[in-house]
C-alpha cells in the first residue's frame, strides 16, 4: 500500500500544481516531494523492522489479458526509490534558481516523471513496467525540449526515437514471453505478465539469446552502453539543468535495474551467451567516455561523457554476474546519482554566475569561492573514486566484480579511475584555478540556498564512502535472489 | 433497434428544425438528440440476441458496442460545427440530417445479419458522404473530393454489389450465418472459383471503404478536399463501421474460406501498414498526414482481422472494438484541433501549429495526448488497442505480421511527433493570437484528451467486454 502512495503522490501534487503559479507552486512542488522522501525514509525503516511485505499491492488491472497491477520493493527498489525521493527534492531546489516559463508546469513535469521512476523501481508485472517506463520518458522529453537550448529540435528527437524504438522492441520481447506462459493457444485472460511467471519460463537457449537483445536493447539505450550512446552527451548538453539532473542522475540507472531486475533472471542463458560481449562493449564505452571527455572543452559535456565512462563499469559490473559486482553496481547506482547531480549542479552555478561553460573562458575563480572551490572538488574526488567517498565503494566493488570475471578486463576497466582523474582533475586546475580569467574578480560564491543542495549530497557522498555497510545490507537479500535465479 | 428508428425521426425532425432559420438552435439540438439515442442504444447492452426484419438486421452486444462508438464519435464532433453556426450556413439543418441518415448506415453496416442489409447500410452511408464531401459548393477543392469520392465510392460499391450476387450463386443465400454453412459443405467444391471471385470482390469493395491498400489512393486527396469537418466524420465513423462490417463478414459468413482470404488480408494489411505510414511521414499538411495516418490505421486493425479467425467475441474482435473507440476519439480530438488552427491561422502545415503550446495550452495538450495515442505511446487508449491487436495476433502467431507493424509504428513516431514539436519547441509568430475556442469546444476537447488517458490508464473498463 505504501508502494502505491509513493506512486500516486507526485502525481496528484503534479496534477494540482497546473492549477498553481508562483511561490504557491514553488512550495507545493517542493513539499510533496519532501512528503514522498520522509515517505521513503520510513519505507526503508520498517523494511529493516518489518521487511518488505507490507509493500505489495497485486491488483487485477486488465482482467481480459491477464495483467495485473502489481507493484513491491524488495532491497534493490527500495534503495533506488530512496535515491529517486532524495534527489527529486534536490532538483526541484536547484530548478527553483531559474527563471523559466511556464515554472508550474515544470514542476509538475519533475513530479510527473517521479511517478513514472518510482513505478520502473517498484513494478512487478512486464507491462506495468513498460507502461512506467514510458511514462518517465514523456515528461523528459518536454523537459528537455520545451526548456531546452539552441539545438533542443533535433537534439530531443534523437533521444527520443533512440528510446522509444528501444523499449518498443523490449515490449516485443515482453510480448513474446507472456505469450509464453499459461497454455499454448488460449486467449489472452490465460496468460501472465507477472515478474515471477517470466522467471519460471523455460525457454531453450536459442530463444533466450534472441530475446536478449530485444530486451537489453532499451537497457542498453537508457544506460547508454557504447555504441547506443549517440544521443546522450547532446541531450545532456542541451536540455537544462535540472532535466540533465533527472537523466543523468536517476533515468539512466532505470537501465541497470532493468537489466539486473528484468534480463539477467529472465533470460540467463541468453545472458551467458552475450556476457563476453557485452562486457566488451561496456570496456570500450568507459574508455571511449573517458578519451572524449579529456578532449571537451564544455564542462557539461565533459561531464556528460564521464558518465558515459563510469556507466559503462556499472554495465561491466553488472554482467559479471557476480555478487560483489551486482552489490557493487548498486551502490554505485546510488554514490553515481549522487556525484553527477552535484556535478551538474556545480557546473549551472557556475554557468549562471558566468554565463558560460567553456572551459578556456573561465579560469581562477577558486579565489572569491572558496565554498564552491570545496564543494566541487568534494564531488569531483568522489567520482573519481577516491577512498572515503562513495564513488570508491562503488568503483572498488565493481572492479572486484570484473575481475573476477576475467583479470585482464578488470585491469582494463581499472583504467577509469586514472583517466577520469585525468579528465576531472584538469578541468578543475583549468576551471577554478589556473590564470585568472574576466570572472575572477566579480564572481560570488554559493549561497545559503544552493548550499541547501549541497550538503545534502556532501553528506551522502561521505555517507555512502564510510558506511557503505548500512547501503548494502538492503540490497544484499534481493540480489543474491537474483543471482540464485541466473543461476538456475 | 430503437436507435436507428430514433435516428430516422431524428434525421427528418432535424430537415423541419432547419425551417427556424436559427442555427443556434440546431446545434444543442443535434447533440442532445444523439444523446438520446446514445441512452436507446445503451439500454439494448446485454439484452440479448435480437433479429429484426426476418433475420436481416440483428442487435447483439457487438452491434451495441460498435453503434456506440459512431454514436459517441459524432457527439464529440458535432460541436466543431460551430464555424457553420457562425457563418450562418444555410445549409446546417441538412448536413445534421445528413450525419443522421448516415448513421443509421453506419449501425446497419455493423448490425447485419444479410449480405442485402449491408449494401443497404453501406450505400445509406456513401450517399450521405459524397454529398456532405460537396458541402462547400463554391470551393473547387472539395466539388474534387466529393466528385472522386462518389466515381470511386461508385465503382467499389459496383464491386461489393458483384461480389455479393456471386457469392449468392456459388451458395444460394445472403443470410451470414447459411452462407458459413454452405462454404464449409464439401459438396460445394465445385463452385469455389465464383465463391473465390465473389470473396475477393467483396474485399475489394469493403477494402476501398475502409481506405485499405492497394484501394487507398482515394483517400488524401479526398480528405484534404472535403471540409475538415467531415474529413473528420469519414475517417472515424466510416471506418469504425468498415471494419464492423469487415470482421463479420470473415467472421461469420467466411470461416470456412479463410485459407483463400487469410493471404489477401495479410498482403493488404503489410501493404497498407507500409503506403500509410511511409505516406505520413512524407507530408507536410497537418491534415494530409491526418489522411495518411488514418489509412495506417486501417493497416493496425486489419490486423485484428487476421488474428480473429472467425472470432466475434475473441481476443482480436475486442481488440478492434477498443482499437477503434481509442483511435476515433483521438482522430476526433486531432481533426477538431487542426479545424479550429487552421480556421483561424489560414495555414494548414506542420509550422500552422508553431507555438500553440503559449497562445493555447489546452488545444495544444489535448493534440499532445492525441498524437500520443495515435503513436501509441503509454498512458493513452491508442497503446492498449495496439497492444490488444499485436498481442491477439502474436498470440495466434502472426509473428512476422506483428514484427512489421511494430516497425511502422516506430516510423509513425516520426511524424505524430512533429505537431508536438511544433507546438512547443518552436515560436509562436509575432503577431500571433490565441485561436479562439468556445466553451462547449473546451469541454469536448477536454472530455476527449480525458477519456484518452482515463483508456489509456484503466484500459479493464472496456476491454474484453465483448
Amino acid at each position: 500500500m505504501l508502494t502505491a502512495v509513493l506512486l500516486f503522490l507526485p502525481l496528484a501534487a503534479a496534477l494540482l500544481l497546473l492549477l498553481t503559479k508562483g511561490a504557491t507552486a514553488r512550495a507545493l512542488a517542493l513539499g510533496a516531494s519532501l512528503i514522498e522522501f520522509a515517505l521513503a525514509a520510513y519505507a526503508a525503516f520498517a523494511f529493516k523492522t518489518t521487511g518488505s511485505g507490507s509493500f505489495n499491492l497485486d491488483y487485477a488491472w486488465i482482467p481480459s489479458a491477464g495483467i495485473n497491477f502489481h507493484v513491491g520493493m524488495d532491497g534493490l527498489s527500495l534503495l533506488l526509490v530512496l535515491l529517486t525521493t532524495f534527489l527529486v527534492p534536490l532538483i526541484l531546489l536547484s530548478a527553483f534558481k531559474h527563471k523559466y516559463d511556464n515554472p508550474a508546469t515544470f514542476y509538475a513535469l519533475v513530479l510527473f516523471m517521479q511517478t513514472g521512476l518510482i513505478g520502473v523501481f517498484t513494478s512487478l508485472d512486464a507491462f506495468l513496467f513498460y507502461f512506467f517506463w514510458e511514462v518517465a520518458l514523456i515528461p523528459i522529453y518536454f523537459l528537455a525540449g520545451a526548456w531546452g537550448g539552441e539545438r533542443r529540435v533535433a537534439v530531443t528527437l534523437k533521444f527520443f526515437l533512440y528510446t522509444v524504438v528501444g523499449s518498443l522492441l523490449m515490449l516485443a520481447g515482453f510480448v513474446y514471453l507472456y505469450l509464453q506462459t499459461g497454455p499454448a493457444a488460449g486467449s489472452l485472460a490465460a496468460h501472465s505478465s507477472e515478474l515471477s511467471a517470466f522467471y519460471s519460463l523455460k525457454l531453450s537457449a536459442s530463444e533466450q539469446s534472441w530475446l536478449f537483445w530485444l530486451i537489453f536493447a532499451a537497457f542498453a539505450v537508457k544506460m547508454p552502453i557504447f555504441p547506443f550512446h549517440t544521443w546522450q552527451p547532446d541531450t545532456y548538453t542541451e536540455s537544462p539543468a535540472p532535466a540533465t539532473m533527472l537523466l543523468s542522475g536517476i533515468m539512466l540507472k532505470m537501465g541497470i535495474y532493468g537489466t539486473m531486475r528484468w534480463l539477467l533472471p529472465v533470460v540467463p542463458l541468453g545472458v551467458s551467451q552475450w556476457q563476453k560481449p557485452v562486457i566488451i562493449l561496456s570496456v570500450i564505452g568507459i574508455i571511449y567516455g573517458a578519451i572524449i571527455a579529456i578532449r571537451q572543452r564544455d564542462v557539461k559535456r565533459l561531464i556528460a561523457y564521464s558518465s558515459l565512462s563510469h556507466v559503462g563499469l556499472m554495465a561491466a559490473g553488472v554482467f559479471s554476474l557476480t555478487q560483489i559486482g551486482l552489490q557493487g553496481a548498486t551502490i554505485q547506482m546510488l554514490a553515481h546519482g549522487v556525484n553527477v547531480v552535484g556535478m551538474f549542479f556545480i557546473a549551472d552555478a557556475i554557468e549562471r554566475r558566468t554565463g558560460t561553460r567553456h572551459i578556456p573562458d573561465l579560469g581562477g575563480l577558486t579565489r572569491r569561492t572558496p565554498i564552491l572551490s570545496v564543494c566541487f572538488l568534494v564531488m569531483l574526488l568522489s567520482t573519481v573514486a577516491l577512498p572515503l567517498t562513495g564513488g570508491f565503494v562503488g568503483e572498488f566493488l565493481l572492479l572486484a566484480g570484473v575481475y573476477q570475471y576475467n583479470a585482464w578486463v578488470g585491469a582494463i576497466a581499472g583504467l577509469t579511475i586514472i583517466f577520469s582523474a585525468v579528465y576531472l582533475l584538469r578541468m578543475f586546475q583549468r576551471v577554478m584555478l589556473g590564470p585568472d580569467s574576466s570572472f575572477s574578480e566579480t564572481i560570488t560564491d554559493l549561497t545559503g540556498g544552493e548550499l541547501l543542495i549541497l550538503v545534502p549530497l556532501i553528506a551522502l557522498v561521505f555517507w555512502l564512502g564510510l558506511f557503505p555497510g548500512s547501503f548494502l545490507h538492503i540490497s544484499e537479500p534481493a540480489v543474491t535472489g537474483l543471482l540464485t535465479q541466473v543461476g538456475r | 433497434m430503437t436507435s436507428i428508428i430514433l435516428l430516422s425521426v431524428f434525421g427528418i425532425l432535424n430537415l423541419f428544425l432547419g425551417f427556424l432559420r436559427s442555427n443556434k438552435v440546431l446545434l444543442p439540438g443535434a447533440m442532445l438528440l444523439l444523446l438520446a439515442v446514445f441512452g436507446a442504444n445503451y439500454a439494448d447492452w446485454n439484452a440479448g440476441h435480437a433479429p429484426y426484419f426476418n433475420n436481416m438486421l440483428v442487435v447483439d452486444n457487438y452491434t451495441v458496442a460498435f453503434t456506440g462508438i459512431v454514436l459517441l464519435t459524432t457527439i464529440v464532433l458535432l460541436p466543431f460545427s460551430r464555424s457553420y453556426v457562425l457563418e450562418g450556413d444555410a445549409n446546417l439543418a441538412e448536413y445534421y440530417a445528413l450525419l443522421l441518415f448516415s448513421l443509421v448506415g453506419a449501425i446497419m453496416m455493423v448490425g447485419y445479419d444479410h449480405l442485402l442489409m449491408l449494401f443497404v447500410g453501406i450505400e445509406i452511408l456513401s450517399v450521405c458522404m459524397y454529398v456532405l464531401a460537396g458541402s462547400r459548393k463554391r470551393d473547387s477543392r472539395s466539388n474534387e473530393a466529393a466528385l472522386k469520392y462518389f466515381l470511386m465510392g461508385a465503382f467499389a460499391t459496383g464491386i461489393l454489389l458483384f461480389g455479393i450476387a456471386l457469392l449468392y450463386g456459388a451458395t444460394g443465400t445472403f443470410a451470414l450465418s447459411q452462407l458459413g454453412t454452405a462454404i464449409a459443405t464439401p459438396a460445394n467444391a465445385s463452385l469455389q472459383p465464383m465463391l473465390y471471385i465473389g470473396i475477393l470482390m467483396m474485399i475489394i469493395g469493403i477494402g476501398f471503404k475502409v481506405s485499405a491498400a492497394p484501394f487507398h489512393f482515394w483517400t488524401p486527396d479526398v480528405y484534404e478536399g472535403t471540409p475538415t469537418f467531415f474529413t473528420a466524420f469519414m475517417s472515424t465513423v466510416v471506418k469504425t463501421a468498415g471494419f464492423g462490417a469487415f470482421l463479420k463478414l470473415l467472421a461469420v459468413a467466411l470461416p470456412a474460406a479463410q485459407g483463400f482470404w487469410m493471404p489477401t488480408i495479410q498482403a493488404m494489411c503489410a501493404l497498407t501498414l507500409l503506403l500509410g505510414n511511409v505516406g505520413a511521414a512524407a507530408q507536410t499538411s497537418t491534415k494530409r498526414m491526418l489522411a495518411y495516418s488514418s489509412v495506417s490505421h486501417a493497416g493496425y486493425l486489419l490486423i485484428g482481422l487476421v488474428a480473429s479467425k472467425g472470432n466475434l467475441t475473441g481476443d482480436a474482435a475486442n481488440g478492434i472494438f477498443f482499437y477503434s473507440l481509442a483511435y476515433s476519439i483521438a482522430t476526433i480530438a486531432a481533426f477538431g484541433v487542426v479545424k479550429l488552427v487552421v480556421d483561424h491561422r489560414q495555414r494548414d502545415d506542420y509550422a500552422g501549429l508553431n507555438g500553440l503550446g503559449k497562445t493555447n495550452p489546452l488545444l495544444a495538450f489535448v493534440m499532445t495526448v492525441s498524437m500520443l495515442s495515435l503513436a501509441g505511446i503509454p498512458l493513452t487508449g491508442g497503446f492498449f488497442g495496439k497492444f490488444f491487436l499485436l498481442a491477439a495476433a502474436a498470440g495466434q502467431g502472426y509473428i512476422g505480421l506483428v514484427v512489421f507493424a511494430v516497425i511502422m509504428s516506430m516510423v509513425g513516431l516520426y511524424y505524430y511527433l512533429r505537431p508536438l514539436i511544433a507546438m512547443y519547441l518552436r515560436p509562436a509568430e509575432a503577431d500571433a493570437t490565441p485561436v479562439p475556442v468556445d466553451g462547449i469546444q473546451t469541454a469536448t476537447l477536454a472530455f476527449l484528451a480525458l477519456l484518452t488517458i482515463v483508456l489509456g490508464v484503466a484500459p479493464g473498463l472496456l476491454s474484453g467486454i465483448l
